[in-house]
């Protein structure tokens, strides 16, 4: 490519340079400014003091909140792929094209309607008296404890993240070439030693970014954890509205905020890795 | 300078005396001395009156009649919580709320930070409330008025009707009682849930704790947590009642048992025999109002009987109201709702449970600071 239509694309890449630059890292850099000021009569000060950070990272609530908020997000990523990865390969690979192109706009419907609104509907099922416990009931069984619990909150996260991984894993089991599991079956692997031997190593970016996308929406969700979970213990962002909440800690808000995209960004370097980095 | 005459010489409110056509030849003419009704008429637009409160105060069921009356519309920012408030005032230039309406326990802080107005204590029905409530705590610096109490309520016991007799709800160890074990729920802010529990542990002044107080404090909350089924926002207090997935939750009173219970929600609230805490709203003219004879208007008109009859009814949650005339005119107008709230003049009613020594008004830790508070609260949360 020469230097002059490299030169030429430049405005080009100016409006979504800009975007990031004015939705992104601007707010970013603000959040990392004020996570030094100080509250002075429940006013934000400019200041530059590390006492925030001090605070917030010496306190054994933010590492237990990080602990179970990582614990949580991980189970949510690896819940969510088993769930949806026998949905993802039938659309992908037993289904008729128009079937299939059918059930990606029926995983779209859920986006149609408000998370919390389907967080909300699922305390009528997970409910002590729900329909769950009623179902189990009807079989002679023991009512289970679901609602307010990390398993509630593990129902929500699935319910955020299942239709975008099955939509992620489906369009990766599609990229993936016949040939090769013919040439598979041709040389007497089974079904089992196929999905595992060719499958999977070659879905592996999908599986993976699919499972990185669900530790991201579960890692920062506030509705399952207060609404299926009963915000105890809290997590994260359960963390971030107590700090607010009360005596309106906006900077050491902005300390969490920060751990958080932190940790996320270390997360997603490490999964970009896993899921492209080559064999050895 | 002083701040009131900063106020009067700010180019808005110069702007707005000269264009007031009631006001043209005494820009110096307190603004108070011009009824709302004659500036309503002088023009065909209704003026905008601001209002800082919590959510419900300026929905149809009580601002639609005033709106009406002042041609005025009043347009709220609703808030989640004291510490919100004081956050949105301090973070407003002065004359962005003309009323503001704040649990009791802020206003002292809120006068302190110069955010009021003072207010003429002749302007409004005093004579007509109780005497409990006509120099309320906090509300007056000597002599000197900030704020007018709207309306009140206690915080008990909130419980399932069906799941909990009366007879244990009457007493705050029904919190620890092992049939409850996962029933029972916290309303997500720590000062009523601690001054409840406060109450329990002995302590007849429940915020004014010293050290070691404090300590009994944590230390009997702490035994309570392994009952805990969690933390919930009004939403999830509301639904958790409501579902009977919450049989007990601390924290609260009829403001949501009483919207529930409307519903037909088998849920109720009884003030224990350790005694319970009472909540208060009251509205304010914020500083640097250029609205200051509407707002006056405003708080006359709420606090008048047929104001405080609607606010005891508020669509949003209910409560009880100050004004003996208030509840003299609930009495005939919805008699069933004056005894479901005991503002009965005849027999038992709620000011004999104020008079009786068994509520204490809720207020900020006097000990400790807020953050104390409110770091125990997040470290209880985190273990059970």
């Amino acid at each position: 490519m020469s230097s002059n239509t490299s030169r030429r694309r430049w405005p080009l890449l100016l409006p979504p340079l800009l975007w990031q630059l004015t939705f992104f890292l601007l707010p970013l850099l603000f959040l990392f400014v004020i996570s030094f000021w100080s509250v002075v009569n429940f006013r934000l000060e400019p200041d530059m003091t590390l006492k925030n950070w001090d605070f917030m990272l010496s306190r054994s609530s933010f590492w237990s909140a990080y602990s179970h908020t990582w614990a949580l997000a991980l189970g949510a990523a690896v819940v969510t792929t088993c769930c949806s990865f026998p949905a993802a390969c039938s659309l992908a690979f037993t289904v008729s094209e128009r079937t299939r192109k059918l059930a990606l706009m029926f995983l779209v419907v859920p986006f149609f309607t408000s998370y919390l609104v389907r967080v909300y509907s699922w305390q009528a099922f997970l409910s002590d008296n729900g329909i769950v416990n009623a179902l189990l009931g009807l079989f002679g069984l023991d009512g289970l404890p679901m609602l307010n619990s990390d398993f509630g909150s593990l129902v929500g996260y699935v319910t955020l993240a299942l239709p975008l991984v099955t939509l992620v894993q489906t369009m990766g089991f599609a990229q993936i070439d016949r040939n090769l599991i013919e040439a598979a079956h041709n040389l007497r692997a089974g079904p089992v030693r196929t999905l595992f031997e060719v499958i999977i190593p070659l879905a592996k970016p999908s599986l993976v970014v699919g499972a990185l996308f669900a530790f991201i929406l579960a890692f920062g969700d506030f509705v399952a954890p207060t609404y299926l979970g009963g915000g105890a213990p809290p997590t994260l962002s359960n963390l971030i509205i107590d700090t607010t909440k009360s005596g309106q800690q906006w900077p050491r808000a902005a300390v969490v905020a920060i751990m958080m995209i932190l940790t996320l960004v270390l997360t997603s370097l490490a999964a970009v890795r896993l899921a492209y980095g080559r064999r050895k | 300078m002083k701040e009131e005459d900063k106020n009067l010489q700010s180019p808005l409110r110069r702007r707005f005396l000269q264009g007031s056509g009631a006001l043209a030849v005494g820009g110096a003419l307190p603004l108070s001395l011009v009824s709302a009704n004659s500036l309503a008429q002088a023009g065909g637009q209704p003026r905008t009156l601001t209002m800082l409160a919590w959510y419900g105060h300026a929905e149809p069921d009580i601002v639609a009649e005033f709106e009406a009356k002042h041609n005025v519309k009043v347009k709220p920012k609703y808030y989640t919580g004291g510490d919100n408030m004081l956050a949105l005032i301090s973070q407003s230039p002065a004359g962005t709320y003309d009323l503001i309406l704040s649990d009791a326990e802020y206003v002292p802080q809120l006068r302190k930070a110069g955010y009021l107005e003072r207010l003429d204590a002749k302007d409004y029905a005093f004579d007509d409330y109780f005497p409990e409530f006509q120099k309320f705590p906090g509300h007056w610096d000597g002599n000197d008025l900030y704020a007018v109490m709207v309306r009140f309520g206690f915080l008990g016991v909130a419980y399932n009707t069906d799941a909990v007799p009366e007879s244990k709800a009457r007493s705050f160890k029904v919190y620890w009682d092992p049939a409850y074990k996962g029933k029972v729920g916290h309303f997500d802010w720590y000062l009523p849930n601690m001054g409840e529990i406060s109450l329990y542990a002995g302590h007849k002044a429940p915020y004014k704790l010293e050290k070691e107080q404090f300590a009994k404090l944590q230390s009997v909350m702490k035994s309570l947590r392994p009952q805990v089924a969690g933390f919930f926002d009004y939403g999830g207090t509301f639904s958790g009642l409501k579902n009977g997935q919450l049989q007990l939750v601390c924290g609260i009173g009829d403001w949501i048992t009483g919207t529930l219970a409307r519903s037909g929600a088998k849920v109720s609230s009884v003030v224990p025999d350790e005694g319970g805490l009472q909540w208060t709203e009251s509205l304010s003219i914020g500083k640097g109002t250029r609205n200051a004879d509407l707002a006056k208007a405003f708080i006359q008109y709420v606090t008048s009987a047929q104001g405080q009859v609607k606010s005891a009814k508020m669509a949003a949650y209910p409560a009880l109201i100050p004004n003996r005339k208030g509840w003299e005119l609930l009495g005939q107008s919805d008699p069933a709702e004056a005894r479901r709230q005991g503002m009965v003049l005849q027999g038992h009613n709620v000011m004999d449970d104020i008079r009786s020594g068994k509520i204490t008004f809720r207020q900020l830790p006097v000990q400790q600071s807020i953050e104390d508070w409110n770091d125990f609260w997040s470290e209880y949360k985190e273990k059970a």
